[in-house]
Formats: C-alpha cells, sequence, structure tokens
C-alpha cells in the first residue's frame, strides 16, 4: 500500500489521502515523494478531475520529514553525498511546485487545478510544507493540533520549500519566529497568523476543502510569487526598510546563537539569498543550504541528541524489558519545599494524584501554592483554564499526616540533603506505604547505596535526581543502588514518562553523572580564577562554546556554600586523593567575604537591589590579580569543555553510565552542554579522538594530570574509532 | 621608469552640514565636484590635454552618485571630454585613496598629470543608501563579526580605556583648535567660496565648527550606539565574541565626539616634474609613500596604526621623521587610539581640528585632510606629514607628503 492514495468523487474532486501503513503519524520518505507525485500527476493528466483535496487518513496530518530518508540519502552518496541529497531534495521541490503551478497554462491565465490541503490535525515540517504548496490551505479546528515548522529545534531548517514560501508569504520579520524560532501554533492562531486560511469544523473539513475546490477561480490558483510586480513584504534585502530586516535579523540571531548552531546561519542565508532571486531559483538555494546543513556534523549530532536518542529514552531503551507497566497513579512527595513542591506541580499537571507532606501543615500548604502560582500564570497567559486549575490542584493533598501515604504507587522523597533526615522519613514512610510501592530518593549528590541502608526493602529503593526548576527543566536522572531492583527502575521511568520528562537510567557513584560532570567545569573556572584569567574571558568563552551561562554565574546560582561544601565533603570522602586545586582559595574567599552567590545579591557577579546582575565583582582581582598576558581564548575553552566531557568518559569507563546515548541526551538537556555538538560523547566524535587525545595531552602537560586522555580515548584513538560506531546499541532510527 | 610625484595644488569646497537644512543640500553632488574641479583648473591654470584622468572617491555610488561619477563631474566641468574620469570607494578614506592611485600611476609612469579627490553629498545621499553585503549577507556578516562603525569605536575606548570624559576632551580640543584655525584665515588658502549658477553666494565657510562647545554640554548627550549595542539587535555581544577578554562594551560617543555628517569636495593636482614644467607650475610637494592595509573588521576602525607603522617601514622611516599628522576625527576613539600607540605630541596631531568639528563627507575627506595637512606643513614651516583614516570593514591608509 502506497502512503497516498487517490479516490475521485462524482463532483470530479480528487481525495488524496496520506496514509502511512504501519505507522502512527504520517512521515514523508521517498517513496511517499514518488506516491505523492503519482497522485499529482494523475489529477492533472485526467480530463475528469477538477482538482485535488489532500488529506490524511490519520489524526494527525504528518510529523515531518522520515529521518531515515534523509539519512539513507547520505548513506547512499558515497563519495558525494551532497549530490545525492541535494538531488532528493529538488526532487521534492519538484513534486510541491507542480502542485503550486496547478498545470496551469500561465499565458492564458487558465486550466489550472486548484489543490487545497485539509489538516485533520498536527501538521509539522513537510506536513505544511506541502500545504503551503496547495492553493488554500483548511485546518479542523482542534486547539490541540500543531502546525508549523519546528526542524530548528533539532539542527535543521524547513528545507521543503517551507523557508522560501513563508519568507514570500510573510516576509523576513513576519516569518522569522515561525523560522528561527520554530514556533508552532493551534489552527485558529495559525489562521490568524496568516499560515492556514480557514478554520472549520473537524467533520465538515473534506466536505469544506471540496466546496473550496469547485469553486475556486483561475485567479485563486496564482501564488502571489507567480504574479507579475509581486514585491515581498518588508522588502528585499536592499530595499531601505527591507535592509534594517535583514541586517537587524542577521544580527540578533548571530548575538544570540554566539554562532555556533550552523542550522540558522544557513537558515538566514538561504532567507537572504532567496530574497534577491525569483521563485524556482530561492528553492534551489534553499536546498544548496539544507544539503549543506545535512552534511554538516553538528546537525546529524543535534538530530541525534534531541530527536532520535532523546526519543529512543522516552520509548524506554533503558528500561528494563520483561517487566509491565508500572505507570502510577498517586505519589507521595516527602518535602514540600522547593525540590518537593515542584515535583508535586509536575505530577499534579500530568493528572497524578499526590500527597505532598511536611513537618508542618503551613509548609505543606506553601508547597502546594506553587502549583496554584503555576496555574494562575497559565490562565493569565491563556494556557489553561479555571476549571483546570480546580482539577490539578484537587490532586494534590498537602498534609503532615503519613498515614494519608497508605495507597500511593511511589514516594518521592525531596527532603533536605541530609543522610539522617532522609533516613528518617524512609523509615516513617516504608511503616505505611504499599508493600509493592517503590521508595525513590531525590538527591543530587548523597550516593544511593548509602541511603538505602535505611530502607527495609532495598530492591525498592531508587534514586530520582530532578533538576530545578523542575517545572522547566527536561531531564530526570535515575540512579540504581547497589541494590535497587528492575521493579524499582521500570517504575522509576514510567513516572518519568507519564510527567513527560525524559530520562536517563545510571549507577551509583558520587555525584551519578550530570553533577560529576558539571562540578569540574565550576572547578576549572576557579582555578583559572586563580591563575589570573580574566574572569570575563572565563564567562564569554564558556558562551560562546554554547554553554547556557558561563561557569562563575552557574556558581552563583547554585550558591558558593554548596560548591564550599562540595569541596569539603569531597576532600573528606577522597583524602589524599583529593588533587589539589588554587580553585579552593577562589571558593574560600568569596566564602569568608560572604559572597555565597544570587541568593544574597553577592558572589562572582555583583548585583542591584532587585537581584539583577549588574556585572563581574570587581573585587575578586584584589584578591586574584588578573595578568597582563590572557590566554588564547580556545584553550580557555578546551579546559572548560574537556574538563567536563573527560568526566563524562571516565564515568562511561567506570560503568556508571551504560550508554553514551543516556551520556549526550543527559548533558545536553540536564546542564545545557554545548547543545550544537550532540553532547560530550558525540563531540568526541566530530573532534575525533586523536585529536582529542592531542588537546588533553597537551593541556594535562600544563594544567595537571586531570586532563590525561583517558584510556578507552587513548584506545579508540590508536584504532581510528568513534564512540557512536563502537558503542551505539542497536536501535531503529525512526521520526 | 620610476618617477616623483608631486602635488601643484589642492583645493576644497566648504563644508556643510550634511541634512537637509545644510547649505550645500540644494547643489547636486556632480555640480559640487564639477565646481572643485573648475577651481583647481581656475587656480593653476593646467591645461586639460596634459591630465590623464580624475580619480575621485565617493561612497554611496548610487543616485545621482552613480552611474561613474568621476566621469559625469569632468562632463560637467570645463574641463576636456579627453580627461577621462573613475570613482573608486575606499569607504572614509576614498579621496586619499584617489591620491595614492594618481600619486602610483604618476609614479610608475602611466601619464603625467591626474586630478584625485573626492565627495559625498550625505544630505543628498545618505549614508548606506549603497546597502551592502557585509551587513545584511549572513553568511559574510556572521564569519566577520559585524557590527557597525559606531560599536567598533566603542569597542577601541572599551578595550584600550579611552573614557567618555577623555573623548569628550578631545571633541572639545578639536572645536577650538578649529575655529581658531578658522577665524586665523588658516583654511583660506584651500577652501573657495561655492557660488550658484548667477554668481551668488551659497557658502564660502566651513559651517558646522562649534567653538563653543564645552565639557558641560558635551556631557548631557545620549551615547549614541548604546541601544544598538545593549538591547536590538545586540551588536555588543557579537563585538565581545572577537573580544571575549571584555565583560561589556562601554558606549562613550555620541553626536559631539563623533564627526559630523558633512556635503562636501576636495582635489589635488598631481603630476610628474614634467607636468609641472609643460603648464609653469612650482610643486608644493612630494608624494614620498603610500600605503594601505587590511585589519580585523570588528575592531574595524584601528587601521592608521598599522598601516602608519607600514608606510613608516616602506620608506624607511621612523614616527619621529613626521612633523605634522592629520589622522580622520572619525571618532574621538580613533584619535586617542592612534595617539596612544605611537605617543605622538598633541602638539603635532590634527593642530586645526578635524572633522569632529567641521564634518566629514566621507569620499572627499581624504583629499580635504591633504590639502589642510599641507596648508599647515606651508604655515608652519614643517618638512614632512602624514595623513591617515580609519576605514569601513577593517582597513587603513596613508600617505607621506614632504615639503618640495
Amino acid at each position: 500500500m502506497a502512503d497516498f492514495t487517490m479516490t475521485t468523487g462524482d463532483d470530479g474532486v480528487a481525495i488524496i489521502t496520506w496514509d502511512c501503513p504501519g505507522k502512527s503519524m504520517n512521515v514523508m520518505s521517498e517513496a511517499g515523494f514518488g506516491a505523492l507525485d503519482d497522485c499529482v500527476d494523475a489529477v492533472l493528466e485526467d480530463d475528469a478531475i477538477k482538482g485535488a483535496v489532500i488529506t490524511s487518513a490519520k489524526k494527525y496530518f504528518a510529523a515531518g520529514m522520515d529521518l531515515n530518508t534523509l539519512a539513507g540519502w547520505k548513506a547512499r552518496g558515497g563519495e558525494n553525498p551532497a549530490r545525492v541529497i541535494f538531488d532528493g531534495i529538488m526532487q521534492g521541490h519538484n513534486v510541491l511546485r507542480k502542485i503550486e503551478l496547478a498545470g496551469m497554462d500561465f499565458k492564458t491565465g487558465k486550466g489550472g487545478k486548484p489543490f487545497a490541503a485539509a489538516l485533520p490535525g498536527t501538521a509539522l515540517g513537510i506536513g505544511l510544507e506541502i500545504s503551503l504548496a496547495c492553493h488554500r490551505i483548511f485546518a479542523a479546528d482542534n486547539p490541540k493540533a500543531k502546525i508549523g515548522l519546528p526542524e530548528i529545534m533539532v539542527g535543521l531548517f524547513p528545507g521543503g520549500g517551507g523557508t522560501t514560501r513563508m519568507v514570500r508569504k510573510m516576509g523576513v520579520m513576519g516569518a522569522s519566529g515561525y523560522l528561527l524560532e520554530g514556533k508552532t501554533l493551534e489552527p485558529a492562531k495559525a489562521r490568524a497568523a496568516g499560515m492556514v486560511d480557514e478554520v472549520v469544523p473537524a467533520d465538515a473539513l473534506p466536505d469544506a476543502a471540496r466546496a473550496w475546490v469547485l469553486k475556486a477561480k483561475d485567479a485563486d490558483l496564482v501564488k502571489p510569487w507567480d504574479q507579475k510586480g509581486y514585491r515581498m513584504p518588508g522588502g528585499t534585502p536592499y530595499h531601505p526598510a527591507g535592509f534594517m530586516a535583514f541586517a537587524g535579523a542577521v544580527a540578533m540571531v548571530h548575538s544570540k546563537t554566539s554562532g555556533v548552531y550552523p542550522a540558522a546561519q544557513a537558515l538566514l542565508a538561504a532567507i537572504y539569498e532567496g530574497a534577491l532571486v525569483p521563485f524556482d531559483t530561492a528553492l534551489k538555494i534553499e536546498a544548496r543550504w539544507f544539503t549543506h546543513v545535512l552534511m554538516n556534523p553538528s546537525s546529524a549530532a543535534m538530530i541525534n541528541a534531541l530527536f532520535i536518542n532523546k526519543g529512543a529514552l522516552e520509548k524506554g531503551a533503558a528500561r528494563p524489558a520483561h517487566v509491565p507497566d508500572q505507570s502510577v497513579k498517586k505519589i507521595g512527595v516527602l518535602g514540600a519545599g522547593m525540590m518537593g513542591a515542584g515535583i508535586a506541580l509536575v505530577a499534579a499537571t500530568a493528572g497524578i494524584g499526590v500527597v505532598l507532606i511536611d513537618r508542618t501543615q503551613e509548609a505543606a500548604d506553601r508547597g502546594k501554592s506553587c502549583t496554584e502560582h503555576y496555574m494562575d500564570k497559565g490562565i493569565r497567559r491563556k494556557k489553561a483554564t479555571p476549571e483546570q486549575k480546580k482539577q490539578v490542584l484537587g490532586l494534590i493533598r498537602a498534609t503532615t499526616d503519613f498515614d494519608a501515604l497508605r495507597d500511593v504507587d511511589l514516594i518521592v522523597e525531596a527532603v533536605f540533603e541530609d543522610p539522617a533526615i532522609k533516613a528518617e522519613v524512609t523509615k516513617k514512610a516504608e511503616a505505611i506505604i504499599p508493600q509493592d510501592a517503590t521508595f525513590a530518593t531525590n538527591t543530587s549528590t548523597l550516593p544511593i547505596t548509602g541511603l538505602a541502608a535505611a530502607s527495609q526493602r532495598r530492591d525498592q529503593f531508587v534514586g530520582m535526581h530532578f533538576f530545578s526548576p523542575v517545572d522547566k527543566m527536561m531531564l530526570v536522572e535515575i540512579i540504581k543502588g547497589r541494590e535497587t531492583g528492575a521493579h524499582a527502575v521500570a517504575r522509576a521511568l514510567d513516572f518519568v514518562r507519564q510527567i513527560g520528562k525524559t530520562p536517563i537510567v545510571v549507577n551509583d557513584a558520587r555525584f551519578f553523572y550530570a553533577n560529576r560532570c558539571i562540578i569540574p567545569y565550576g572547578g576549572e573556572a576557579h582555578r583559572m580564577v586563580a591563575e589570573g584569567i580574566a574572569p570575563a574571558l572565563i564567562e564569554n568563552a564558556a558562551r560562546h562554546m554554547g554553554m547556557p551561562i558561563g561557569p562563575l554565574q552557574l556558581g552563583d546560582e547554585t550558591s558558593v556554600d554548596l560548591a564550599m561544601k562540595i569541596m569539603t565533603a569531597t576532600k573528606a570522602a577522597m583524602g589524599n586523593t583529593c588533587p589539589a586545586s588554587d580553585g579552593d582559595k577562589v571558593i574560600t574567599t568569596l566564602f569568608e567575604a560572604g559572597r555565597l552567590g544570587r541568593k544574597v545579591n553577592a558572589g562572582f557577579y555583583t548585583y542591584d537591589e532587585t537581584g539583577r546582575r549588574t556585572g563581574l565583582w570587581p573585587g575578586l582581582a584584589d584578591h586574584f590579580a588578573v595578568m597582563e598576558d590572557q590566554p588564547d581564548v580556545t584553550e580557555v575553552q578546551h579546559r572548560l569543555a574537556l574538563v567536563q566531557v573527560l568526566e563524562a568518559v571516565h564515568a562511561f569507563e567506570e560503568g556508571v553510565l551504560e550508554d553514551i546515548r543516556e551520556g549526550d541526551v543527559g548533558a545536553v538537556l540536564g546542564w545545557g552542554f554545548m547543545p550544537w555538538s550532540g553532547g560530550p560523547f558525540s563531540w568526541l566524535d566530530m573532534l575525533g579522538a586523536e585529536q582529542a587525545v592531542g588537546i588533553c595531552e597537551g593541556l594535562a602537560a600544563t594544567h595537571g594530570d586531570r586532563f590525561n586522555p583517558p584510556a578507552l580515548l587513548k584506545e579508540m584513538a590508536e584504532k581510528g574509532e568513534t564512540f557512536y560506531a563502537r558503542f551505539t546499541p542497536a536501535a531503529p532510527a525512526s521520526a | 621608469m620610476a618617477q616623483d610625484a608631486y602635488i601643484y595644488d589642492t583645493t576644497r569646497s566648504p563644508r556643510g552640514k550634511g541634512k537637509p537644512d545644510g547649505s550645500l543640500h540644494e547643489v547636486s553632488a556632480v555640480r559640487l565636484s564639477a565646481e572643485t574641479l573648475n577651481v583647481l583648473q581656475a587656480r593653476t591654470g593646467f591645461d586639460s590635454a596634459d591630465v590623464d584622468d580624475v580619480i575621485w572617491g565617493n561612497v554611496s555610488q548610487v543616485g545621482e552618485q552613480g552611474g561613474c561619477l568621476a566621469r559625469s563631474a569632468v562632463l560637467c566641468s570645463d574641463l576636456d571630454q579627453s580627461v577621462a574620469g573613475v570613482s573608486v570607494n575606499r569607504f572614509c578614506a576614498s579621496g586619499l585613496e584617489a591620491v595614492n592611485m594618481a600619486a602610483g600611476q604618476v609614479m610608475g609612469g602611466q601619464g603625467q598629470g591626474y586630478i584625485a579627490g573626492g565627495v559625498e553629498s550625505m544630505s543628498r545621499v545618505p549614508m548606506g543608501s549603497d546597502g551592502g553585503a557585509i551587513a545584511a549577507d549572513p553568511t559574510l556578516a556572521m564569519k566577520v563579526c559585524f557590527v557597525p562603525q559606531g560599536i567598533s569605536a566603542d569597542l577601541i575606548a572599551t578595550k584600550y580605556g579611552y573614557s567618555r570624559g577623555m573623548c569628550d576632551e578631545y571633541a572639545v580640543q578639536s572645536q577650538k583648535r578649529a575655529a581658531r584655525a578658522q577665524k586665523e584665515g588658516r583654511f583660506s588658502r584651500s577652501v573657495y567660496a561655492l557660488k550658484d549658477q548667477n554668481g551668488l553666494g551659497i557658502l564660502d565657510h566651513d559651517e558646522m565648527i562649534r567653538g563653543a562647545t564645552d565639557m558641560q554640554g558635551l556631557s548631557t548627550l545620549h551615547p549614541s550606539f548604546r541601544d544598538m549595542g545593549e538591547t536590538m539587535p545586540g551588536f555588543d555581544r557579537i563585538a565581545i565574541m572577537k573580544y571575549p577578554v571584555l565583560e561589556k562594551i562601554e558606549h562613550v560617543h555620541h553626536a559631539g565626539n563623533s564627526s559630523g555628517i558633512a556635503d562636501g569636495a576636495g582635489a589635488v593636482l598631481i603630476g610628474n616634474r614634467e607636468f609641472g614644467e609643460k603648464n609653469g607650475l612650482r610643486p608644493r610637494a612630494r608624494i614620498r609613500g603610500t600605503a594601505r592595509i587590511g585589519t580585523d573588521p570588528t575592531i574595524m576602525l584601528t587601521g592608521p596604526v598599522p598601516v602608519t607603522e607600514k608606510i613608516l617601514k616602506m620608506n624607511g622611516m621612523a614616527i619621529s621623521d613626521i612633523d605634522l599628522f592629520e589622522v580622520n576625527e572619525a571618532f574621538a576613539a580613533v584619535v586617542l587610539r592612534f595617539q596612544d600607540h605611537f605617543d605622538v605630541d598633541m602638539d603635532k596631531l590634527n593642530v586645526n581640528g578635524g572633522a569632529i568639528a567641521m564634518g566629514h563627507p566621507l569620499g572627499g575627506t581624504g583629499a580635504i585632510l591633504l590639502g589642510t595637512l599641507l596648508d599647515e606643513m606651508e604655515r608652519s614651516d614643517k618638512e614632512t606629514g602624514l595623513a591617515t583614516l580609519c576605514i569601513g570593514s577593517g582597513m587603513g591608509v596613508a600617505t607621506i607628503i614632504e615639503r618640495a
């Protein structure tokens, strides 16, 4: 069965139905383009057919391109993959352009056949791009449907004519939110934005489109850009208004992205160059840049991390397969502080019942009020209704009474990071919760096996590291203690799936995975300050390589006393094996000066009375003089990146990480590790093990043993291997 | 084959305010150019037949400044049609680049006489109206970390530590020096009085000088580039990508310590010895050397320093061999950087003020600068002078002249 099939009614309107066999959502493949092309040819060639409606037999119209098709082009290309990719894209353009030109005789303006798109639901990427080639777009009034071009979010840009058509429809400023930010809209808003033409009740959808096809006039079939005298809204690049728009857009994107995202750059180039030439040439230019992006290792890495591997982990790649569904109906959250309140919020908004416990009713209520504020904000932004608020709040019971935990499926313990307090509530809860309930402890630093000592059923005891703020951070790190059982892991994973977050599963070791990597990032920056490297250079070097915030700012956010605590604890735990660092003096200096970070409005940065950062603290230079000759920014960046990346490799070597995909997805989602790189392992692959080893050896010679290349990396350098070639689990890559 | 290139004379129009209420706004760029050529011929009486070319600097070559303005200017003037014309664009240094090109032709034996100079009617053809890929083409703009000149000037000030106060003090000095020079008639050797087709006067002096400028007055001015730098579209972050050691950009430049937008033209008559002999002219100066260089396009305006080092080296000279300097006052920080780097005595540098006081008609300024330098060398009896300008997209141009 082909992806597109066609039937023609008595009225002469062909219905082209998209229905990829065996898939829950339509995705476009090379064969799909072929099938669509056949249908379009049939419409244009058959005199009995008056026009066509393109629709879907599924709830969604389409989710986008089948990424396997893109990967397939690349793989098939042999010596010259760019040629195969470019030709493949152009073939797609030709099909869409055939629809758009409608078989019309442009000399007479007659003989064209109308094509209407009828979208029953979500239409993303190529789904919208096909629609944009049609002469009118109808969408069902389904408020849950998403319409847009989100390609930029995964390191691509709309390469199926969406870039060229949207800019010609809306102008560069008008289209920029949809192309550059990947903003998607529900149908009503998409119509207001001019992205679709009509929104109709779902049951009226095919008939409305069919009726339009029957009454469409010749003039309706000519796109503005195919008419004489077409002018791009807002002007082309060398039109006075257009110049400001283009120069402004370029600067804005450059400034926001630090220039590390090739897709953003290629998208802008396609927009700019395309705006200066006729439509068909613009499509060719778009195809050249799209090919360029597909050939770029960063794009492939981002697709892998943010789409394929993230998706695989969300679908349970790390889940013990033999354990049946462990979805939860009700959870208990112990501790209603910032983390507990956040966990209660994400659970309740996912429809899960929550018993939120703290020592006083007041504290428990305060935790619950977080959800109330969150829902109020949603109502103000028209993303939630008062009914939804009532429903969500109704799911949370704030109490001091442990008896309320009698029927929970899962406990998430989020009390103060103190083993004694954690042990106390563990015992107290286990005395009440059902036999098969799972006990998860939310901790960012305390070893799980140690905490499990307080438990009577250690196979049901698991670590669950949420990131702050819980409602925004997408990653949850699940930690297996020495005795944690498959059932507990499955329960934790199923809960994470229910709340719509992405899990990684790691083994128990000091700081688990995420903190193990992120703590040295700050530590290296502290050493640099002690060496006399300008704090601004440290912060800028980090941001310019794509870290979301500089390490010193991160220190202020997570607080200097925490760094002090970690430092002291690490020294206590490791004793003489703990490497000495001059960076410790930096933390001690700040700590003793009472500059504990953002929470006291003073740290590495200075703040005004409203808590806004005003600049780096100049007083730091009095303690640690800034050197006259500053190092090259690349060296600073290598130090800040590799100090994290080498920890990731060590974690993998030591078996803390079992799957490099978890290492990469966890890094990008957990602490925003250089998203363009696709994660630490993907970055090492991009760099090549041999080069990475070379850089490490250079850094180790100057800066110390912590940069010594791990044995695994050295071995891979000798063998010329990459992580993804050597360690990829056999998993299907599908969109 | 190598010959000496001499300056036989220079002249310039007065500089008018480059806005619709400026005195030269009513005069077209072609007429302003043609008048300047006519005045030069009238002052020296050269024979058109001995002039090979008019090399004419001009930046915004669109509209009335388009279509090879140089040739249009020749045809509009009283020069013979046998004189060719070529427009050249080296942004702010176009006028000096024209001089250097002409000198190069003469030195290389390709002709005897040239007129070099340039014009800009900024009130009529606004700056930027010729577009330009470096700002709008993402591939290029991102590759070079493009920022507008004002951000570059503020970047220089930040990197080298020139405060708002230092820039304002320099601006006050420029105004005072220009006012004094004007009052004492130091510009009168070069500036001609521009008249209309009926012989009625339009403008006979640089009209933008404000000798009464003081620190207090300047302190009220809003930094011109802060908004585009810090908020929309955020050029400061782009500048910091190239200069990551800086935490932020200090926005010190404003309308009062940056060059004014102006209308104006300048021309220089250049030839070999034979040209002078044939036309009965005594050379006023010899062009000792010329140089040009490319520099980082983001900080953009630091070119005068390396191009001066280059021209000195090319000519076996030291900075101490130069008696007088003209460094275009595009922005205060550009001159401060030059002074700071070479530790030049302020009494030798821009002694009659500059573009901060009198305005900067882009394509014309280079030729005007050289004329001002030569006039002052004669007035104060100095032997050697150097003129240099900072340039868009990161370049520098310099010329050394000595009294003949």
